[in-house]
């Protein structure tokens, strides 16, 4: 029978081998190489798993306390007005109004605060059904033109809003710019003017490193479907607080976004006089728009989720941690017990 | 003597000589062209068949091995049209040699019926369905492969159709056309030029890079452009780059090697004298002069040497691993001639270069002398020049052409059976994938339908352009919306592509290579005594050695040591060496003295542990020349002369050094120098022996080598008194047929020799008989005649050979017989008894004699006295039948439809008999009864099992044998051995490990599904053709029941692991792609989604792969049944599998909608919602491994923990890049408490389902894993602490 053959690494040296062949090719001992490097090996013993589940409901129900009770603080006022600021003569065809440019899209509306709401309040809109996490939206952006006024050009991920018809470059490009939302809220309260801050209320790593201070508006909306909002050409960038808030998409198709802040508080039953210039339009996709004025805490805005989901873990892990401790009480299993190896358990069926 | 009958198909009166035909036929019509040169025309004719077939049926007894073979003869597979010739002429032609040679018949029809079998052979005759009914039965597609691959090195051998010219010292005319090599080697594969493409080519030989690059090709298109373009080839660009710079590096050491090699130099003839030249520049037909010590260049006939007698030692280690050394032998014809300043002439006629390094064949046309070439005349390249000043030789084969260079290939790759599983949920991993791109494109469908009338406008869709100019209303990135359904098919399958997991393929072999250097570095399978350490040659198998159920072992070398010890003798009917009669020869003083001189003229190297029978070595000394002297005198002379080994002085030339290739020859040597026949001088042509201090210069006439067919050698030797005598040696069986009983003579010790064969069969030692006989004057020039010519045949000269021994190896006289001890290796009996207990099976292979093989099968406590055994000895096929029905009614094996299934367990098998008994007998089943049954042990001989294995009888010994115990087979041939692994492997799911040492024990190795081969005495064939090699059959307990367990668990929980890691992140983005209008965005970063599985998440696999480890090994030693856990398949199966893949769906709800519901009507943006989402999977696939990490090292620490900080690390990096729209994201998240409170949330609830099953499993259905995991920690507190030694 024919040799199989060398190594596949040993193709070559014939000498190499010889020369290892003379020195002894005992292993080196090492801890490592014996695989006996000093290790923990943690095992379900009753003690641990009883710790375990009493630990996290000892951490959970604490913690979903205070989220709940946090979350309980916060006074959120949402008012819905897409469809109550389409005049009653143009309910059937809300597309038509909100597209024409003669119709009057002021709508005022009073609500009531229903309890005491302290500063800061944030405004919000909300917007449903509009997907800014789609992938043909999301892409279309460019961060560089955003930042620098060299790279004015725009880049073909813009389309179709990248140049206008005569070739010039929009600033900013590309779909997420050209649908800026664009409905605007004034509030009064007791007749008194009440200011919205819509300073600083987008990321200052956006205003300082995304949007360019010297970077300016240009062509913006000037196509024949206009999709949003307009830009003040004199504003640069980084102070266009309401466009680098947009331009930050939204993860979920409900979503909401910063308008601005109240810095004044605002007492139970105050009534609120709201102007709304009704403009973006979300009717033609069947988007709903709501206005949101919410205080916050330090878990951020009102949403009792998460103080619900930690109370209801906590409370199962401690149930489990009764529940086996019962069973450890009732009906022990001794560890490491050789009788309950299965070849010793059913040696009935094992003829050895 | 067994006849032929069941191997045909045909009459029963004819087979015998059909077979011889069809064989002779196959052996010579190899090689027409050359045979005709050679043959005298005249005996070609027709009225020789006659004659020849009498002499076959004659000769019918000298080969019985013949018929031991299952498969048979058939025909050799044509390579060229040249060969087809008509089937009579071939007949005809073949008549004057009808004793075929049975080896090479064997092989190459074997491996013709292989390849009739794979359906390669067009040119079919009748005899070969019918003779390969084994083959066609049920040989399965998997182990054809097998055979053909060991196959393809028994090809070359056959390969002579044209043979090569050299012209000594004139390379230019041996090399007119430029076809044969230079002696420049290149074993590297690129060079700077091809490297790029060629390495390229390569890597994409793999299916997983040619998905990578599929993926990443469709990523490229501008509809589908998911990822950027350059982050989505990064994996790919990586893979391929590690790849490319291992491979290059690698073969810049081979590049090294080769400069280095191809750079030494030589001396060789040119211009009238020897001058140095460089190796790479030597041309076949050069003559080269090679010095002690140095390697040989190229293969080379040796032409003369510093030895007067033409003898060159070398040793081969290079080339086999065997240490000692070799002899070669410069034909006499040449040795006188002087190279320098003389031109020689001569020609060499070899065969082609080819892959066998035992075989060569040539002859020499020398100075008008024509003399044949043999192995023996051949140095091989690699080989170095020992205890020889120098040597002349003529270069035949050079460079890539030499034996060491054409058999530098790798073994075939074996495939591990839990891949092929975890193929098979791949498969279901790939219609997961499916669905899921399906679910996308049909929900883009509908909503495109849906939306059809909106999106011109959309804001987030905005399908057409609105600029009045020139592409005013043209559609923008829109194709309609099948199209558009199409591509977000197409899109999802880039999103989905980890689904899956090819990093699995890759990670696989990295956690392969880690076991492995664990494997190798393990003290304990280190060998001090051949300083070999384990060895993996096979790098896609360690978890197959966690299920193996069946071991088939060798005996002889791997079971025992091989280092054979003489221990009994029988001669003139007399049995001595009985232990009560021994001394020491050294220690009796008195002995010393009486012997005087003699003992101080020795020279051979004393060896205190052979004992002498004081009684054998005064008659010996004794003066009386009785018969009984006589006999004795040439026992022991034949002893020292009929072998082939070597006695090598010493340099003090006190001691005698006996170098041989089989050590039963040394042992008999070494025997005889003790009792007095010294062996001290051994050439071609005499040898000289120091028979009690008196000189005795015996001619040798001839040598016929030990065949393994015949099984007996033979030795034609030329007294000082012209007195010629055959002696010769060999295996009982072949033996007696051959020895006159000459019962009327008077010396009837006939039958006391054959009883003293069996005693010493029984105590578990070799035996040997040896004879002699006188030739007359006519015998031996007849035989003269012919050994002349068949030694100088170019072709078949091995049955030529064959046909003149037999001439002379007839009506012999018996001397006696030897019995030599092949110890038991350390610690055997413990190592078969704990696999036993792991429910292994152990099936011991040996081609020794039925008792020698149950008295070393009864020392290794493999059979034990209480065991019920079955023998199967037939000689019919109808015998074997009735055998085999009788066994398994007498026991109670049913038949084959509890077998079909396959046997799923040794132990529910055994129960299920015990429990027909019981039923049967309607009685309480009893202890007794219960052990009868389950230790059942199956003996059966080779002869049976070429009935057995041919017939359809192979389902009743496969029902039997499955049901005993124990099996052994003995006197079997290597191919049966692979026909008995075939048996279990074809027929069941069972793993087979087959485990040798010698030559014998390739093609076993090669069969089952995890070979082992054992570095042994008897070279190293076993060794290369194996996937893992040690140094003791012991290791093999630790092999299996350690590493293997190990290795399993590991790799059975990586890929579990794996798959969950991988469905988990992209099941996540699956639900997020349904809220975002089926468009295919991911939240996730593009680096983030490529970095996950192969930067944040791969390392702790890789070492929890390579390093975790459920149990100690002590624990594992103690309890061999812990290795019941890998045939269960407890560690991977169907049922884990989609457990895993519910709590992978699960998990990946948590991972969705606890951050959805937490944020839902908020403010997060896109890429905060991905930056939480990635670092929660990255956290929670890490926790989920930690939780099963059952031994938490430094190393484990740093990967895990290690793994979550890198990818935070990459997170913010990632994002404080300003360009990248996703800038500053974690910074602002990590502000908020609200994130991480939903992380902690994540992380508890996905995993909590988990804990929960985990702690209620190992509450009420511990595993015994976990229940010795508790025994070993809790009970041995300190049981981590390494043994210091």
């Amino acid at each position: 029978m024919a040799d199989r053959g060398g190594t596949g690494s040993g193709g070559g040296g014939g000498q190499g081998a010889l020369e290892t062949a003379k020195k002894s090719r005992k292993p080196k001992y090492s801890r490592f190489s014996q695989q006996e490097l000093p290790a923990c090996k943690p095992i379900l013993t009753p003690g641990w798993v009883i710790t375990t589940f009493i630990s996290i409901g000892v951490v959970f129900i604490p913690i979903g306390l205070a989220s709940l009770f946090a979350s309980q603080r916060v006074t959120e006022i949402v008012y819905q007005y897409d469809s109550d600021c389409i005049p009653p003569e143009f309910s059937d065809d809300s597309v038509e109004f909100i597209k024409s440019d003669k119709t009057n899209k002021t709508c005022t509306r009073t609500i009531t605060v229903p309890k005491q709401m302290k500063s800061p309040i944030y405004v919000y809109y909300q917007l449903n059904n509009f997907y800014q996490n789609h992938r043909r939206y999301v892409k279309s952006r460019d961060d560089k033109q955003l930042w620098r006024k060299e790279d004015e050009t725009s880049s073909q991920e813009c389309k179709p809003e990248d140049f206008t018809a005569n070739g010039q470059p929009i600033v900013p490009c590309g779909l997420i710019a050209w649908s800026l939302f664009n409905d605007t809220y004034k509030f009064r309260v007791n007749d008194k003017v009440l200011e919205v801050n819509k300073k600083n209320i987008a990321w200052s790593s956006d205003r300082d490193h995304k949007f360019g201070s010297d970077v300016y508006p240009k062509n913006f909306q000037s196509g024949t479907l206009i999709g949003g909002g307009k830009l003040n050409s004199s504003i640069p960038l980084n102070q266009q607080e309401d466009l680098i808030v947009w331009m930050r998409p939204a993860a979920l198709p409900t979503f909401r976004k910063l308008y601005g802040k109240i810095e004044t508080d605002l007492e139970a039953n105050d009534k609120i006089n709201i102007v709304i210039e009704n403009n973006y339009n979300t009717y033609s996709f069947g988007g709903k728009k709501k206005l949101v004025l919410s205080t916050t805490s330090w878990m951020g805005g009102k949403n009792d989720f998460l103080g619900l989901a930690y109370l209801t873990v906590g409370g199962l892990c401690l149930f489990l941690a009764i529940s086996f401790i019962l069973v450890y009480v009732l009906k022990p299993r001794p560890l490491g017990d050789p009788s309950y190896l299965s070849w010793n358990r059913n040696a009935a069926g094992i003829l050895n | 003597m067994t006849s032929g009958e069941p191997l045909l198909p045909f009459s029963d009166s004819q087979p015998p000589k059909r077979i011889r035909r069809i064989g002779s036929f196959d052996c010579l019509c190899l090689d027409n062209s050359l045979a005709l040169s050679n043959f005298d025309e005249s005996r070609i004719n027709s009225g020789e068949i006659n004659e020849d077939q009498v002499k076959e049926e004659e000769e019918d007894d000298l080969a019985p091995l013949e018929f031991a073979f299952p498969w048979k003869p058939l025909k050799k597979p044509y390579r060229s049209g040249v060969r087809r010739q008509s089937y009579s002429a071939d007949l005809r032609y073949h008549q004057p040699f009808p004793l075929a040679c049975p080896t090479q018949v064997q092989k190459k029809l074997v491996w013709g019926s292989m390849e009739l079998a794979s359906g390669k052979i067009s040119h079919s005759v009748p005899l070969v369905q019918s003779g390969t009914p084994y083959m066609v039965h049920d040989q399965s597609v998997k182990s054809q492969r097998v055979w053909r691959k060991s196959m393809q090195l028994e090809d070359n051998l056959f390969n002579e159709v044209d043979s090569r010219l050299i012209y000594i010292d004139d390379p230019r005319r041996t090399n007119e056309k430029y076809e044969f090599t230079g002696n420049e080697i290149c074993t590297s594969k690129y060079t700077i030029l091809t490297f790029l493409p060629k390495n390229l080519f390569i890597q994409f030989h793999r299916v997983a890079y040619l998905y990578f690059l599929a993926i990443a090709a469709l990523n490229q298109l501008p509809p589908l452009a998911v990822f950027g373009r350059t982050v989505s080839l990064f994996p790919l660009l990586l893979v391929l780059a590690v790849t490319a710079v291992k491979d290059g590096y690698e073969d810049w050491r081979r590049h090294r090697s080769d400069c280095k090699e191809n750079n030494r130099e030589a001396l060789v003839l040119q211009d009238g004298a020897f001058q140095p030249k460089r190796w790479k520049d030597i041309e076949a037909g050069e003559v080269v002069k090679i010095f002690a010590d140095d390697t040989v260049p190229c293969d080379m006939i040796l032409l003369s040497t510093s030895d007067i007698s033409g003898i060159a030692y070398i040793q081969t280690m290079n080339l086999d691993g065997e240490s000692n050394l070799k002899t070669r032998y410069a034909r006499q014809e040449t040795i006188n001639t002087e190279f320098e300043g003389f031109s020689v002439s001569g020609m060499i006629r070899c065969e082609q270069p080819n892959r066998n390094i035992y075989e060569f064949t040539a002859n020499m046309e020398f100075n008008g002398h024509k003399f044949p070439l043999t192995q023996s005349n051949i140095v091989l390249r690699g080989c170095q020049l020992k205890n020889t000043e120098w040597f002349i030789g003529v270069v035949v084969y050079a460079g890539q052409e030499t034996k060491a260079m054409l058999n530098s290939a790798t073994s075939p790759a074996k495939r591990s059976k839990l891949e092929s599983y975890m193929n098979r949920e791949t498969f279901w991993l790939s219609v997961f994938l499916f669905v899921m791109c399906f679910v996308v494109a049909l929900g883009m469908g509908l909503w495109l339908v849906r939306h059809k009338e909106q999106l011109d406008s959309l804001p987030y869709y905005r399908k057409r352009y609105f600029t009045m100019g020139k592409e005013d209303s043209k559609p923008y990135k829109y194709y309609g919306i099948p199209m558009e359904t199409f591509f977000s098919f197409l899109s999802s399958i880039i999103v989905f592509q980890i689904m899956i997991p090819i990093s699995l393929y890759i990670t696989m072999e990295l956690v392969r290579l880690g076991q492995s250097y664990f494997m190798i570095e393990d003290k304990h399978m280190y060998d001090s005594a051949s300083d070999s350490q384990f060895q993996c040659r096979s790098l896609n198998i360690n978890e197959d050695l966690g299920q193996i159920r069946y071991i088939f072992s060798d005996k002889t070398g791997t079971l025992t040591e091989n280092k054979m010890e003489f221990r009994r003798a029988s001669i003139f009917g007399k049995d001595y060496g009985d232990p009560e009669h021994m001394v020491n020869l050294f220690q009796e003083t008195s002995a010393t003295a009486s012997r005087g001189e003699s003992v101080c003229r020795r020279k051979w190297m004393p060896k205190p542990e052979i004992n002498v029978d004081s009684k054998l070595m005064n008659l010996l000394q004794s003066g009386s020349n009785n018969e009984e002297k006589q006999t004795a005198h040439n026992f022991f002379l034949t002893l020292a002369a009929c072998n082939t080994v070597i006695p090598i002085l010493d340099n003090d030339m006190e001691t005698i050094n006996y170098q041989g290739e089989s050590p039963d020859e040394q042992a008999l040597v070494s025997a005889a120098s003790t009792y007095g026949y010294i062996l001290c001088e051994r050439t071609s042509g005499h040898i000289v022996i120091d028979v009690h201090g008196e000189k005795l210069r015996l001619e040798v006439l001839g040598l016929h080598e030990f065949d393994s067919v015949c099984k007996r050698m033979s030795v034609v030797i030329k007294f000082p008194d012209s007195s010629v005598k055959v002696l010769v040696k060999g295996a009982d069986s072949s033996m007696f047929s051959i020895i006159t009983k000459d019962i009327e003579s008077g010396d009837g010790f006939w039958h006391e020799t054959q009883d003293h064969l069996i005693q010493y069969s029984l105590q578990g030692l070799r035996t040997l008989v040896i004879a002699t006989r006188d030739l007359t004057a006519a015998e031996l020039e007849e035989w003269q005649c012919k050994y002349e010519d068949a030694s100088t045949s170019l072709t078949e000269r091995v049955v030529k050979l064959r046909q003149t021994a037999a001439l002379i190896e007839s009506k012999l006289s018996l001397l006696g017989a030897t019995a030599i001890e092949d110890k038991l290796q350390e610690g055997v009996p413990e190592t078969i008894e704990s696999l036993r207990q792991a429910g292994i099976k152990v099936w011991v292979l040996t081609g020794d004699k039925q008792e020698t093989a149950i008295s070393i099968g009864l020392s290794c406590k493999l059979l034990t006295t209480d065991m019920q055994r079955i023998v199967i000895n037939g000689t019919s096929e109808a015998e074997c039948r009735n055998l085999l029905a009788d066994a398994k009614v007498k026991y109670g094996v049913n038949g084959r439809n509890g077998n079909l299934k396959s046997i799923i367990d040794a132990e529910s098998n055994c129960s299920r008999l015990s429990c027909d008994i019981s039923s049967c007998e309607k009685l309480h089943m009893d202890a007794f009864e219960k052990k009868v049954t389950s230790s059942l042990a199956l003996v059966i001989d080779g002869t049976s099992l070429v009935y057995i294995l041919e017939k359809d009888l192979a389902w009743e010994l496969f029902d039997l044998a499955t049901a005993c115990r124990v099996v052994l087979c003995c006197r079997v041939a290597p191919l049966q051995k692979a026909g008995i692994v075939d048996l279990i492997k074809s027929r069941t799911d069972d793993m087979t490990l087959a485990i040798g040492d010698g030559a014998n024990d390739v093609s076993m190795i090669q069969m089952a599904d995890v070979g082992v081969g054992l570095c042994g005495q008897e070279g190293r064939q076993a060794v290369m053709a194996s996937d893992f090699a040690m140094g003791q059959f012991r290791f093999l307990e630790r092999l299996l029941l350690v590493h293997g367990h190990w290795n399993y668990q590991r790799i059975a929980y990586l890929v579990l692991y794996n798959f969950y890691r991988n469905a988990v992140f992209v099941l996540m983005l699956f639900w997020y792609i349904l809220c975002t209008a089926f468009s295919t965005t991911s939240a996730l970063t593009d680096w983030s989604s490529v970095l996950y599985s192969v930067i944040y998440t791969s390392v702790p696999t890789v070492i929890v792969g390579v390093y975790d480890k459920d149990l100690s090994h002590k624990t594992l030693l103690q309890y061999p049944k812990l290795y019941g856990v890998g045939h269960r398949h407890e560690a991977y199966n169907m049922r884990l599998f989609w457990i895993t893949m519910v709590d992978t769906l699960w998990q990946s709800l948590v991972l969705f909608y606890v951050p959805l519901l937490t944020y839902r009507e908020g403010t997060i943006d896109i890429w905060s919602l991905g930056s939480l989402w990635t670092i929660a999977v990255v956290v929670l696939v890490n926790m989920h491994l930690a939780m099963d990490i059952h031994c938490w090292a430094v190393i484990t620490h740093a990967a895990i923990w290690g793994s979550i900080i890198i990818a935070y690390a990459c997170m913010v990096i990632v994002d404080s890049i300003p360009i990248l729209p996703n800038y500053w994201t974690i910074y602002h998240l990590a502000g908020s408490p609200e994130y991480w409170i939903t992380i902690l949330l994540i992380i508890v609830i996905g995993i909590l389902p988990r804990l929960l099953f985990k702690v209620v499993h190992q509450l009420f259905w511990p595993s015994d894993i976990q229940i010795a995991r508790e025994a070993e920690i809790l009970k041995q507190p300190s049981y981590d602490q390494p043994t210091a030694k």
